[in-house]
């Protein structure tokens, strides 16, 4: 497992508020050189410290005022029905993600709609259509925020 | 405000934000500089929140994630914020959400194994005021997390 010095955890934060930054723009923040920081950056990436890069949008300025989380029960188990059951919410455009849970729940989903009309359509029609689905339970997203984490 | 040629550059931004700039541009049909400039104004609208790395705390050593779905003591007028602000203290909470339906809010808690879970969890989380109640579900394993929504 890669060890982070104080250095590469700077650029860890920097790189996931802005992963636009160039290595020259970083290094002069850091008091590094152009190069160092490229090598840094890209010991960092190729340990794999870095899942797929993020695009966080206004989802109000592009239509989409409602995000829901819904907890999704499956009235049958079995291993055909859950693969059944991920094969068709991944196709879903309006669900984000799809988590495999343990616990209250088998999945839990992200699921983003124009408004409340909208948001009841794509449950309808979408969700509770899925093959297998039981019980779903909707919670509707008022804030969120992300934190630095334990770095 | 969002025209159609800029619903284009964000589909293909969303759908692959890793890749080159030129790449991206072709694929939206319009020419390198167009690309540059119309990010550029999506970017200082606020439509474009942020191009950003998300660490994948697996790499990190961090195996274990939970999703504590919280109920909290809504006679007390201040339990949500003071909530919140007990909570991201807690180096271990990645992200925290407030919700409109059964839970109240939702923390996402890392842990680098399960008696490391165990100790964040009575130390740090059972001491958080005004709960009620809490679930937690333990992420088995993400199905899709593409975080685009249907431009």
């Amino acid at each position: 497992m890669i060890e982070l010095d104080d250095i590469d955890r700077q650029l860890v934060l920097a790189l996931c508020k802005d992963a636009t930054q160039s290595a020259g723009a970083l290094g002069r923040e850091l008091g590094l050189s152009q190069p160092a920081t490229w090598r840094r950056i890209k010991r960092l990436k190729d340990a794999g410290v870095f899942g797929p890069r993020r695009v966080d949008l206004n989802l109000e300025a592009l239509g989409f005022g409602v995000t829901v989380f819904l907890g999704v029960k499956l009235a049958t188990k079995g291993r055909v029905s859950l693969e059944d059951f991920e094969r068709a919410v991944r196709a879903i455009p309006e669900v984000q993600t799809v988590q495999h849970v343990l616990g209250l729940f088998d999945y839990r989903l992200r699921v983003v709609a124009q408004d409340l009309p909208d948001f009841e359509r794509v449950l309808r029609r979408r969700i509770m259509t899925l093959p297998g689905v039981g019980n779903v339970e909707a919670n509707v997203v008022l804030s969120e925020e992300l934190l630095p984490g334990p770095l | 405000m969002v025209d159609d040629a800029d619903r284009r550059l964000l589909r293909q931004l969303q759908a692959a934000p890793e890749d080159s700039v030129a790449d991206l541009a072709e694929r939206a049909g319009m020419t390198h500089s167009t690309f540059i400039r119309r990010l550029e104004r999506l970017r200082k609208a606020g439509v474009v929140k942020a191009i950003r790395e998300e660490v994948d705390w697996q790499a990190l050593g961090y195996s274990v994630e939970v999703s504590l779905r919280v109920t909290l003591d809504k006679t007390e007028p201040r339990a949500f914020d003071e909530f919140i602000a007990a909570a991201r203290e807690v180096p271990e909470v990645i992200s925290i959400g407030t919700f409109l339906g059964r839970v109240d809010a939702r923390l996402l808690v890392i842990a680098r194994d399960l008696p490391d879970y165990q100790r964040i969890y009575r130390e740090h989380i059972l001491t958080l005021p005004h709960m009620t109640d809490i679930e937690a579900l333990m992420q088995v394993a993400t199905i899709k997390d593409a975080q685009s929504v249907p431009l």
